[in-house]
């Protein structure tokens, strides 16, 4: 028994893993032809939910209904040859091919000479531009995937989804890498598909997409089903606090520092650095950027994804070269050849991808947390002092609050904000005076940022400065003093916090394109 | 315009770096020595090479999915004693099967291609289903493989003596020729052939760069990881018995110390081609460059007469080299 124009029932989904109950009689309807937002904090159970529907995972109970018809896909082709196809949240390129051959990949148009079945190419190459033209979107599909922007890759995954002319297209997270004009593209293309009658589960945790794109929104909370709600009744207050289930008055902790505070017009700190004209080594990179950093400020880093904002702070990290220009810390000329360069300047930096250069996922939360400062607990200049260590460890764990069963677990076991509350430790034991922060909150989920954004605030009070680059305007206009915008490698503006304005924030983002 | 010229330039030198290795190493030997370059001297290399690279293919179709082989060299030296024992001349004194038939050259060439073929399956499927490490599966492999040899070749009363007198049917396929072309280097020419068909136009190509370049990738998007991972390992079980078969006949003989480290040569040989030990990369043509920088490199040494021991240092020195330059490609797009 299928309800009424839905395509798609999932009733009463359940699935565990070791020691986590991860779905929990969870059901979800999809009709033919909406759109249909699936929202929660991280872990709440959203992409378990989705791999259970796909083939990734088999539910522990619960039955899934497509069409009328009741199945259980024991792999991802068979999701596929159902009719269900799924662009997932992290990217799954296959670097050295080409993008046609990652596009059809498990599917290649063959032709038949005898018992041999040769790869049609030239159908592939045809088939690839036919579907970019219709998606308007720009890409070769003879370039090396390497070769692309992750936008482009991003851009690439939706053809893919779109490809397999499925019934129900998942989207997990698929704006995460777009710029604004190729998310309006991408709803642009979800607007026509749900005109065809395909459905879509839209996965996303930025609120104004989900209100503008969704016709229905369900929301999940630790493994469980809190309700689905047409979106025309939701506001973003409303979504979180569901997603929440308690009321988040604030979503940044309140600020003193010279620029909003208790005193206006008290001095600004000194100034703690400063870079003028620095331009890359690297040909399409930065270009002539020049900033300072006061004591204590919070100085947030605004941009499109591509305005190379990460790639200027792994130069002043010196991660990356540099062609021209001069840095001055605490008003002294310095050079910065390399990262251990870079700590000896007491700078910091978290990077942007915690998965792929931030945490040591088989290492425990105690070497992760020491990893960066080994050479303060030397007894006899070789060995490790484990007692001086282990009570540092313990008391940074404590003061930044990481919920860990012991600081001997594994980091891999921990969620994302504890990982990156992990990391943030590890840079605070090298006693930094500048901390970069590249996305401090990527991919950690609303109660945790907040704990994030605390421990940002706190720092800057004790008299730390901090570079925030940040993707997400409320948390750029939420917590920085100041705010530079960069857009195609350029610095267009440092704005004041208080003059600041999602607008003019995107104006200056956007002033080369 | 300059510009652009030097940057294509540069690309196309990175892409071809590996090939201007081999001419320079040709023409550096040759002038140095021109005997080297005599015909019947080039000639002798590749005939060498032949067997070298049917068996780098195998290994190098299996790296390309961030496998490996260890077991390549033994299972060679496996597949050439089989074929050598059921290829005895019916007078030669000390036969392994006294009463064997006089059986058609088509039957130890299908055996020793189907005892490959069982190893590459072993490996597939303990790699495959018991998700044990291509090394460590390939490492035990390779010991099972030795043992299995030697029993077989050392028997009573004959005991651990070389298989020899083998048929002259026989050894012509690894010294004659079908009409000016020897025949060991048309054969290798059509195993070449076969694998580039294989690793470009077809599904299971494709499947095999996609496994090594994103295993996550090609699972989600329907392709069966398991069952190209066991074709990969059989394929390279069934070059490895060809490659034995071809050694036999080459050598007129096979004892159970053949194939010993030929893994090792094949696998650098893969890498200084070009191929990635991180999977998804990897070409036919540079297989075959491989190979042949380091036969090339075998023979000049020689001629030269530089002492062996300095030329397994200069060996060394160039698989280092050789993957250093190789993989400025790659860097220079990160």
């Amino acid at each position: 028994m299928t309800q009424e124009g839905s395509v798609l029932e999932m009733r009463g989904i359940s699935k565990s893993f070791p020691g986590v109950k991860a779905l929990d009689d969870v059901s979800l309807t999809v009709r033919k032809g909406s759109v249909h937002a699936l929202m929660g904090e991280n872990g709440a159970g959203k992409s378990t939910l989705m791999k259970c529907l796909f083939g990734i995972y088999r539910p522990d109970g619960g039955e899934i209904v497509l069409d009328g018809k009741t199945v259980a896909f024991r792999d991802a082709r068979q999701a596929l040859d159902h009719g269900i196809s799924m662009i997932h949240q992290e990217l799954h390129p296959i670097p050295y091919r080409s993008v046609m051959e990652n596009l059809w990949l498990g599917r290649y148009p063959v032709r038949s000479f005898g018992i041999l079945r040769l790869i049609d190419r030239k159908r592939m190459l045809r088939e690839t531009r036919t579907l970019f033209q219709e998606l308007q979107i720009d890409l070769d599909p003879e370039k090396w995937v390497i070769d692309l922007s992750v936008s482009k890759v991003q851009s690439m995954e939706i053809a893919r989804a779109v490809s397999y002319r499925a019934k129900v297209i998942i989207m997990d997270e698929p704006t995460s890498s777009l710029t604004g004009h190729e998310v309006e593209r991408l709803f642009g293309i979800i607007r026509k598909l749900r005109a065809e009658g395909v459905a879509i589960i839209y996965i996303s945790h930025k609120m104004e997409e989900i209100l503008a794109i969704a016709d229905e929104v369900t929301i999940m909370r630790d493994g469980k089903l809190v309700g689905t709600y047409p979106s025309a009744e939701l506001t973003t207050d409303v979504i979180i606090k569901r997603m929440v289930g308690r009321d988040l008055t604030n979503r940044f902790p309140p600020r003193e520092t010279p620029y909003r505070g208790a005193t206006p017009g008290e001095a600004p700190g000194e100034t703690v650095l400063r870079v003028e004209r620095l331009t890359s080594a690297e040909n399409t990179s930065f270009r002539d950027v020049s900033f300072d950093l006061r004591k204590g400020e919070i100085l947030g880093v605004g941009g499109l994804v591509g305005a190379k904002r990460s790639e200027l702070m792994e130069s002043l990290f010196g991660l990356r070269g540099l062609k021209s220009g001069k840095i001055w810390i605490r008003n002294r000329e310095i050079t910065i050849g390399s990262p251990i360069a870079a700590k000896r300047q007491r700078m910091a930096l978290l990077t942007e991808d915690r998965r792929q250069t931030g945490i040591f996922p088989v290492l425990s939360v105690f070497d992760n947390t020491l990893i960066a400062n080994l050479s303060h607990y030397l007894r006899w200049s070789v060995l490790l002092d484990r007692k001086k260590s282990a009570g540092d460890v313990t008391r940074s764990i404590d003061m930044l609050r990481v919920k860990t069963p012991s600081p001997d677990v594994l980091i891999e076991n921990l969620s994302g904000g504890n990982q990156q509350k992990v990391i943030v430790a590890r840079w605070l034991l090298t006693n930094p005076d500048i901390l970069i922060l590249d996305e401090p909150t990527r991919g950690i989920d609303v109660g945790a940022k907040y704990e994030i954004y605390t421990i940002i605030a706190d720092l800057a009070k004790r008299g730390k400065s901090i570079i925030m680059i940040s993707s997400e305007m409320p948390e750029l206009l939420g917590m920085s003093d100041r705010i530079m915008v960069m857009c195609e490698g350029r610095v267009t503006g440092i704005l004041d916090a208080k003059e600041a304005t999602q607008e003019r924030i995107m104006t200056l983002a956007t002033q080369f394109m | 315009m300059a510009k652009i010229d030097t940057v294509r330039l540069k690309e196309l030198a990175n892409k071809y770096a590996i090939m201007m290795v081999l001419a320079g190493l040709v023409i550096l030997i040759g002038i140095i020595q021109s005997t080297f370059l005599s015909v019947d001297n080039l000639g002798n290399i590749l005939r060498i090479s032949s067997v070298r690279v049917i068996i780098a293919l195998g290994v190098g179709g299996i790296l390309i999915t961030r496998g490996t082989d260890l077991s390549a060299g033994r299972t060679v030296g496996l597949c050439a004693c089989i074929a050598a024992s059921l290829m005895q001349r019916p007078d030669y004194a000390s036969k392994m099967f006294p009463d064997l038939p006089y059986l058609p050259l088509i039957v130890p060439i299908l055996a020793a291609i189907g005892v490959g073929c069982l190893v590459g399956l072993f490996n597939g499927l303990i790699v495959a289903f018991l998700k044990v490490p291509p090394f460590i599966t390939t490492l035990g492999t390779m010991v099972i493989v030795y043992g299995a040899c030697s029993l077989y070749v050392d028997r009573p009363p004959r005991g651990a003596m070389p298989i020899g007198g083998l048929r002259e049917d026989f050894t012509s396929l690894g010294t004659g020729s079908w009409g000016p072309f020897p025949k060991l280097i048309v054969i290798a020419a059509v195993v070449l052939f076969l694998y580039w068909v294989m690793l470009n136009w077809t599904r299971l190509g494709k499947n095999l760069y996609a496994i090594g370049g994103n295993p996550d990738a090609a699972t989600v998007s329907g392709v069966s990881v398991k069952k190209n991972l066991i074709l990969v390992y059989i394929l390279g079980g069934i070059s490895y018995g060809l490659a034995g078969v071809l050694l036999a006949a080459r050598s007129g003989g096979a004892t159970n110390n053949y194939g010993l480290m030929y893994e090792l040569d094949a696998i650098a040989a893969a890498v200084i081609g070009g191929v990635s030990t991180a999977g998804g990369i990897g070409t036919v043509s540079g297989m075959l460059t491989g190979v042949l920088i380091f036969q090339v490199l075998d023979n000049g040494l020689v001629i030269l007469g530089v002492s062996p021991y300095w030329q397994q240092i200069a060996k060394g020195a160039i698989i280092v080299a050789a993957v250093a330059i190789d993989i400025r490609k790659y860097i220079a797009k990160k």
